[in-house]
């Protein structure tokens, strides 16, 4: 470190935060390994700052440690934090209490469980305020203002419920309320909205950027999202292994990425309508570093591709692009020219063969829970041709994942619904398809790790999968093995590992060769990528593209992602409590989106452009399947609502134009005429 | 709620079903008929006859049966074939000696296992968890006989402290009672202790590591307030259900201990039914331990889907 570079920022009051030299270890198995190597950042009052990196490169360590709230292993083994001025490093525990008690608080992931599961919302709430000295009934009296404050409709029963009654957005509107609630100077968000539904995420968002402004609090925002950094900040730092390598402005950073890492992630993000048939992903070769090894002065150096030889040798300095805009690159000015990672040509689009491979017709399916009849599905209608992709995107709880179990046989539908595979009826359970027909469909899950059984090798997994689906043996099937798993680009080396030693991208690659052992015709993608890192989702959206390309496969492919929905359908379906509300080519339905819920689903997902839309709110939560509303199941919740025929009939599915099917009252131009302008608010 | 307890109260009434079917068509399975084994291989067998008939065994077993299940309803649990007196006589005054014993053993051991186990949750792979889990399990692994052995030697026998029996004089007061009860319910807080203590510490730790736990910390409130109402709140409660089921074996399972102590509880009473080869006195307390262990279960269901919001209310809803 011999150039001593210009600070990052240029902060002229106390800052709310400020990391300098941070250096965090764990003490993994007798040995300390490093976690954050050095980390500076300051954050000044009033200022969102968005920590961005994959998982594992130590974001959550420094939100962690900007609290003193490090697991028991972990330990600040140099550099400092302040806290509103004050050193944190240096207090004794009970100064550290009072801090956080007034000065900093944290959201987090999983709102759910962030909460006390036997404690009332109302009770945990008011803790805080009866903690800084109020009496009960005036703590519970602040508490119950507070839920208002964050937008919970009924806050007075509210405050009577247990966490479990709530969904996750209001969990969510909880904990902020909670971290709120002593008006601190520092507000960490980690994840807040990962996991959630996008129409959740958008309004949570909203609602921490409103209470932003009316609690001047500084926030420090870690997502691993870049479109919810470029929507909620106004500087983002990029993290990787430990290392703070880009650092500005966020406008700046996504115009002029500055870093090779930075320049990757946000490549491979599918944005802006980018297709498959136009663009294939870039990717970030390699992997991350494991925790506390061996790393070349520059932590990037392995995975770069302009990496020269005095990257190993020499810790780049903090460069500065423009004011206040650094990157940690030797060769910053022309990163820019890093070269692609993946260089085959996108696969350019074959008008699918008319005859449909896989035909629904009418497909209902009912539960029966408690004498309660909850129709999960209720006549949904399409057909999948052959190499074609159906995207099928809605909220939690509209069928989607019922769907997926029902087409691949783990789950019957009801009497008379027509599930036809080749024009042949398909039977409601797996174990009475036939061998072909159980080949013909198959399945990738989200969560490889619960997909793949643990205790089996690679070798073991797929090769039971091929004798089951296609009945091989002995060296042929060896043969066969080899050139599945050369196909899903796993390195055959790694064939005796066990799922446990695999990072999650490559168990997803097996999870995909297993689906594509015996030849598959339709593939069920249920989430396959929303557990993976960015840059591993790319390689995973391409490997499917090439797959489909080479085998005429047709994807079934469930996303609450829609930019990557978008970058792989050709189709897209669009599903709302069970119904089949909007079904048509991909461009149709999105660019620009019309009917009602499609809008509102579209319009609240944050862009890493940073071009913000008109933000549709939906009013209220998804209803319960088990009382759907009357006429249109929508109308409770509809932008566009028109007056009471929405309340008693229900639109029919209609072709508004030639394969555009969708279920509204509206007509395709009076919606364009009204999508002129922003939808009325509208009060339930 | 009601349907949870009806349903939980038929399950309840098919395995005692069950268990007097078990327990009557076992005791029918040992060769030579009753009367012969009473009587021995000596008398006539007119004699014979003539006892098999008063007992009724030489009706065919299921005529057998329906009179015992029927005379239950009745309230009328049969006579005993060795003292020939009613055997609700001797089975209930039984179960209330074994019922004393294990509400002070419980009273002792509970808050005893509940506090050890939470000291060595807070504690975790320090010396004092180290030494509460390795002591707790060490004395569990003691059969309780070998610690009424070893409890009378020195409190009763060395130190002269203690009564060596269980059984007080009658006409005692509560706390004679009380006395004489210590020494055989502190073996069974030796064995039942290591057991609790490891459900409330496993319990403990993992409530400890849930976020709840970490937005509590978060929140600025003190250590203190943290574990009593956020962590402990939680972790108890499989402890709660784990520790209701053991009082199932506490009343029904205490032969040895009541042997060494010489106390008339219902273990005794099944081990000289079975001795003594009188099976209506065996068949009943056979059948009345298991109503025991079933109530208990169901005490203990009921009292964690109460302590649980979750399965309160998912069942109200």
């Amino acid at each position: 470190m011999s150039a001593t570079a210009p600070e990052p920022t240029v902060v002229q009051t106390t800052p709310a935060l400020e990391l300098r030299d941070l250096e965090v270890s764990y003490r993994v198995r007798g040995i300390w390994r490093t976690v954050l190597r050095g980390v500076t950042l300051s954050i000044a009052r009033n200022e969102a700052y968005g920590l961005v990196g994959e998982s594992g490169c130590g974001k959550s360590t420094a939100a962690f440690a900007a609290l003193r709230y490090l697991p028991r292993n972990g330990r600040v083994m140099n550099g400092s934090i302040h806290v509103d001025g004050e050193d944190l490093l240096s207090m004794s525990e009970d100064e550290v209490r009072q801090l956080r008690m007034s000065k900093v608080s944290m959201v987090y992931q999983n709102p759910t469980a962030a909460l006390n599961p036997s404690i009332r919302i109302g009770d945990q709430v008011a803790e805080v305020y009866a903690l800084a000295g109020d009496s009960d009934d005036r703590a519970h009296e602040r508490a119950q203002e507070m839920l208002s404050k964050v937008q919970i409709s009924d806050p007075v029963s509210v405050m009577r419920r247990y966490p479990h009654q709530l969904s996750g957005g209001m969990n969510q509107r909880v904990v902020i309320a909670m971290a709120l609630a002593t008006n601190p100077s520092l507000l960490i968000l980690d994840e807040p909205t990962t996991g959630l539904d996008a129409t959740v995420e958008g309004e949570v968002l909203d609602l921490i950027k409103t209470l932003r402004g009316e609690f001047e609090t500084s926030l420090l925002f870690i997502t691993h999202n870049l479109g919810v950094i470029s929507k909620m900040c106004e500087r983002m730092g990029v993290l990787y292994a430990g290392r703070l390598v880009e650092e500005g402005p966020v406008a700046e950073v996504f115009d002029r990425p500055s870093h090779p890492y930075t320049i990757g992630l946000v490549r491979c993000i599918p944005r802006g309508g980018v297709r498959k048939d136009k663009e294939t992903l870039d990717t970030i070769p390699g992997f991350l570093p494991q925790l506390g090894a061996e790393l070349p002065a520059c932590v990037f150096t392995d995975r770069c591709g302009l990496a020269e030889e005095i990257c190993r040798q020499q810790e780049p300095p903090f460069h500065r692009v423009t004011d206040g805009h650094c990157s940690r690159c030797h060769f910053y000015e022309r990163a820019h020219t890093l070269p692609r990672a993946t260089g085959a040509p996108p696969v350019p689009r074959e008008s699918p063969r008319e005859a449909p491979v896989l035909e629904a017709h009418g497909v209902r399916k009912t539960f029966h829970q408690e004498g309660h009849a909850i129709q999960a599905l209720a006549d949904v209608e399409f057909a999948l041709k052959e190499g074609e992709t159906l995207g099928l995107v809605g909220e939690s709880g509209s069928g989607k994942t019922t769907l997926a179990r029902l087409l691949i046989g783990l789950s019957a539908p009801d009497e008379g619904s027509i599930v036809e595979l080749d024009g042949a009826q398909l039977a409601g359970s797996v174990n009475k398809r036939k061998r072909d027909q159980v080949r013909a469909l198959q399945i990738v899950f989200q969560n490889p790790d619960s997909a793949l059984n643990r205790r089996f090798s690679i070798h073991r997994i797929l090769g039971r999968a091929l004798t089951m689906l296609t009945g091989e043996h002995g060296e042929k099937r060896e043969e066969r093995l080899r050139q599945l798993a050369h196909s899903v680009r796993f390195d055959v080396r790694l064939i005796g590992a066990r799922p446990a030693q695999l990072s999650g991208g490559l168990k997803q690659r097996v999870a995909i060769a297993r689906a594509f052992a015996g030849e598959p015709r339709i593939v069920v993608c249920d989430e396959p990528t929303s557990a993976l890192d960015v840059s591993v989702q790319a390689a995973i959206l391409n490997l499917l593209v090439e797959l489909q390309a080479q085998k005429k496969v047709a994807y079934l492919f469930i996303s609450h992602d829609l930019g990557v929905v978008r970058y792989l359908s050709d189709r897209i379906a669009v599903l709302y409590l069970g119904r089949l509300m909007e079904l048509g080519a991909a461009e149709s339905v999105f660019d620009p989106p019309q009917h009602p819920y499609t809008e509102a689903l579209g319009s609240a997902v944050p862009t890493a452009e940073g071009t913000e839309r008109t933000r549709i709110r939906l009013v209220g939560e998804i209803p319960s399947a088990a009382s759907p509303p009357s006429g249109c199941v929508f109308h409770t919740r509809c932008p566009r609502y028109i007056g009471d025929i929405c309340k008693t009939e229900e639109p029919e599915l209609r072709e508004v134009e030639p394969g555009h099917f969708w279920r509204c009252h509206y007509s395709a131009e009076q919606l364009r005429e009204l999508q002129k302008t922003p939808p009325p608010g509208r009060g339930v | 709620m009601t349907r949870f307890i009806a349903k939980r109260l038929g399950l309840g009434l098919i395995t005692l079903w069950l268990l007097s079917v078990l327990v009557f068509f076992g005791t029918q399975i040992l060769p030579g008929d009753v009367a012969r084994r009473i009587l021995g291989p000596f008398a006539t067998q007119s004699a014979v006859n003539a006892l098999n008939h008063q007992l009724g065994t030489d009706k065919s077993v299921f005529v057998q049966y329906w009179d015992w299940i029927s005379g239950i309803f009745h309230g009328n649990l049969g006579t005993s074939v060795a003292t020939r007196t009613s055997v609700s006589s001797i089975v209930f005054p039984a179960l209330w000696h074994s019922a004393k014993l294990a509400i002070l053993a419980f009273i002792i051991v509970v808050p005893l296992g509940i506090l050890g186990g939470v000291l060595a949750a807070l504690n975790e792979g320090r010396f004092r968890d180290r030494f509460i889990s390795v002591g707790g399990l060490s004395a569990t692994t003691v059969p309780e006989f070998v610690w009424a052995v070893a409890l009378i030697l020195v409190f009763a026998l060395w130190l002269g402290l203690l009564p060596s029996t269980a059984t007080a004089p009658p006409g005692s007061g509560f706390f004679s009672q009380v006395e004489y009860l210590v020494l055989p319910a502190l073996c069974l807080v030796f064995v039942l202790f290591g057991y609790i203590a490891r459900m409330a510490r496993a319990g403990t730790i993992e409530s400890l590591d849930a976020d709840y736990t970490r937005t509590a910390v978060i929140k600025g409130l003190p250590y203190r307030t943290v574990v009593r109402r956020h962590v402990l709140r939680n972790s108890l409660l499989p402890t709660i259900a784990v520790v209701a089921t053991q009082a199932g074996y506490l009343i029904g399972g205490l032969v040895a201990i009541e042997l060494v102590f010489n106390y008339q509880g219902i273990g005794q009473v099944l081990y000289r039914a079975a001795t003594q080869k009188d099976f209506p006195v065996l068949q009943s307390a056979v059948l009345i331990v298991g109503v025991v262990y079933l109530v208990a279960t169901l005490l203990a269901d009921l009292a964690y889907s109460l302590l649980n919001p979750r399965l309160r209310f998912e069942s109200a809803a």
